[in-house]
């Protein structure tokens, strides 16, 4: 069984065995879509998220901008990042809500070293389950997109669910239900993607010819996808990676050095038990006993201090 | 067994103590080390309480480690210098390997093999150490960017494969040249010992008396 009753896990954290199935079939591929260019930066879904998870942000301090948090935290799952770009004359705000991509390859679950710390649905989306979290930070160094955060209160990690229990139900995220100007679109990720093409033709014959889905290769797409005006510089958006991938070093720490490093040390153990068995121990004799009592005296001359 | 020459004190009660407290943290740290480098061994974990509380342990550990590989480092380094018995040593490597050190010059406490785990054991020491407070998400999470805590989740867990290494290497060797363990349990060798492995430490401590 899963972590959801009605899903089974596609992915399952630091298991060396496939997830249990239950024999239902693969979850649709699910996916929020985000259009920037429709948002204006209420933050309705930030208080929406804060409700339907049961999240209490306390207050902290303001930096004189919008951005309120100025980040995401353990009780703060979205956040709203506000950048004034200007082109030529004119000045855009450029208003990007940042959260978990819900990466299809997610770094998070691929770093994880506790067993279904963390999961991946068949529908595509990136869960934490807190009970088997041990709040190593692991997953902190696996994301590409530096989202979750640990709580120091907890010593767990946390970001958002895409409101997995919402979606389980057949209901779309509390963030896209409470979205005034339908900024924040759900749906299947196929109809995600032909909707986001709509809204990029349109965009286009506003003068936007940089208009584009956001959904990057280097993670195998994301199941938060967005659509941004000037999808040639992503990181205009406060720092949206251009080409996010899972850090080679991440590659390599979870991947090749786990098998070779156990290999190595199977080895070490195996070559010292072979020499034991062909070579055989090293002992001291008779003779070596003599010239010893010859030199320390047979009774012992030895010195008492090393 | 032999009775016709008398023991040879080789360390003193503080040195090993000063090297079990070493001894027990290393073998602590590669447990619960291993039980979060790789999920099949993650069930090394409740060894030490459960994944929560092996994450809170290790780093711990890791101190005593530290402060106590300290004492040891400041005991021996001087005897650890490398010198040309050391390379004629090396280069004789195959013959020490098939019980045969005839020949090779007399030694001083330590042979080159020995020096090579202590100055080994120095260097990933102390690489661990510095990786690990980066990793040491805790205390120090804020003074590091993700980018350097993914170089030290490398260089922490390759540093530490090396060290669990040259510890197999250093075990075998203790076992496999019989009289060496009472050094470290009792404090001294027998004179036979002495002779046949560290002639030349052995006439100075001959000489002392």
């Amino acid at each position: 069984m899963s972590a959801l009753q009605a899903l089974d896990l596609r992915r399952r954290s630091a298991s060396s065995v496939p997830p249990p199935a239950s024999g239902k079939a693969a979850a649709v591929p699910v996916a929020k879509l985000i259009d920037v260019s429709k948002c204006i930066g209420c933050k309705a879904c930030q208080t929406a998220c804060l409700e339907w998870n049961q999240l209490d942000q306390s207050i902290g301090y303001t930096d004189g901008t919008y951005n309120n948090p100025t980040d995401l935290t353990p009780a703060s799952w979205t956040v709203m990042r506000y950048t004034e770009h200007e082109r030529g004359d004119d000045l855009e705000w450029l208003i990007r809500k940042d959260g978990c991509m819900h990466c299809d390859d997610p770094g998070c679950l691929k770093a994880c070293p506790a067993p279904g710390a963390i999961v991946q649905y068949t529908n595509g989306i990136v869960d934490f389950i807190s009970d088997n979290c041990i709040g190593c930070g692991y997953c902190v160094k696996g994301c590409p997109f530096n989202i979750p955060r640990i709580s120091q209160a907890t010593s767990k990690a946390y970001k958002c669910t895409l409101c997995s229990d919402r979606v389980v139900v057949g209901q779309a995220p509390a963030c896209a239900k409470a979205c005034p100007t339908q900024a924040i679109y759900f749906g299947t990720k196929e109809d995600m993607i032909a909707h986001a093409g709509k809204r990029i033709t349109d965009l286009k014959s506003r003068g936007y010819q940089n208009a584009g889905l956001y959904n990057p290769p280097g993670v195998n797409g994301t199941h938060v996808m967005y659509v941004l005006q000037h999808a040639d510089k992503p990181s205009l958006y406060s720092g949206l990676p251009d080409d996010p991938r899972i850090s080679p070093l991440v590659g390599i720490w979870k991947g090749v050095m786990k098998p070779l490093s156990l290999a190595a040390i199977a080895f070490a153990g195996a070559f010292g038990l072979m020499h034991y068995v062909t070579k055989g121990p090293n002992r001291v004799t008779e003779h070596d006993e003599e010239k010893a009592a010859e030199l320390a005296g047979s009774d012992g001359a030895g010195s008492k201090k090393a | 067994m032999i009775e016709h020459s008398k023991p040879v004190s080789r360390y003193t009660a503080a040195a090993r103590i000063n090297h079990w407290i070493t001894a027990v943290s290393l073998i602590l740290l590669a447990l619960s080390g291993l039980a979060l480098f790789h999920p099949s061994l993650y069930f090394l974990t409740y060894l030490f309480g459960g994944g929560q509380m092996t994450r809170i342990i290790h780093p711990w550990i890791g101190v005593v480690l530290a402060v106590s590989f300290l004492g040891l480092f400041l005991r021996f380094f001087t005897l650890n210098f490398w010198n040309r018995d050391d390379t004629v040593w090396m280069k004789n490597l195959g013959s020490v390997i098939n019980n045969k050190e005839e020949g090779l010059p007399e030694l001083g406490k330590y042979n080159a093999g020995q020096k090579l785990v202590f100055w080994g054991q120095s260097v990933l020491i102390l690489l661990l150490l510095g990786s690990g407070v980066v990793l040491w998400d805790t205390y120090f999470a804020s003074y590091t960017t993700i980018d350097q805590k993914r170089w030290s989740a490398v260089v922490h867990a390759l540093c530490a494969i090396g060290a669990i290494l040259i510890w197999i290497v250093h075990v075998y060797a203790a076992i496999w040249v019989k009289g060496t363990m009472s050094a470290m349990t009792r404090g001294s060798v027998s004179g036979g010992w002495a002779w046949k492995h560290h002639r030349k430490w052995f006439r100075q401590e001959v000489g002392k008396s």
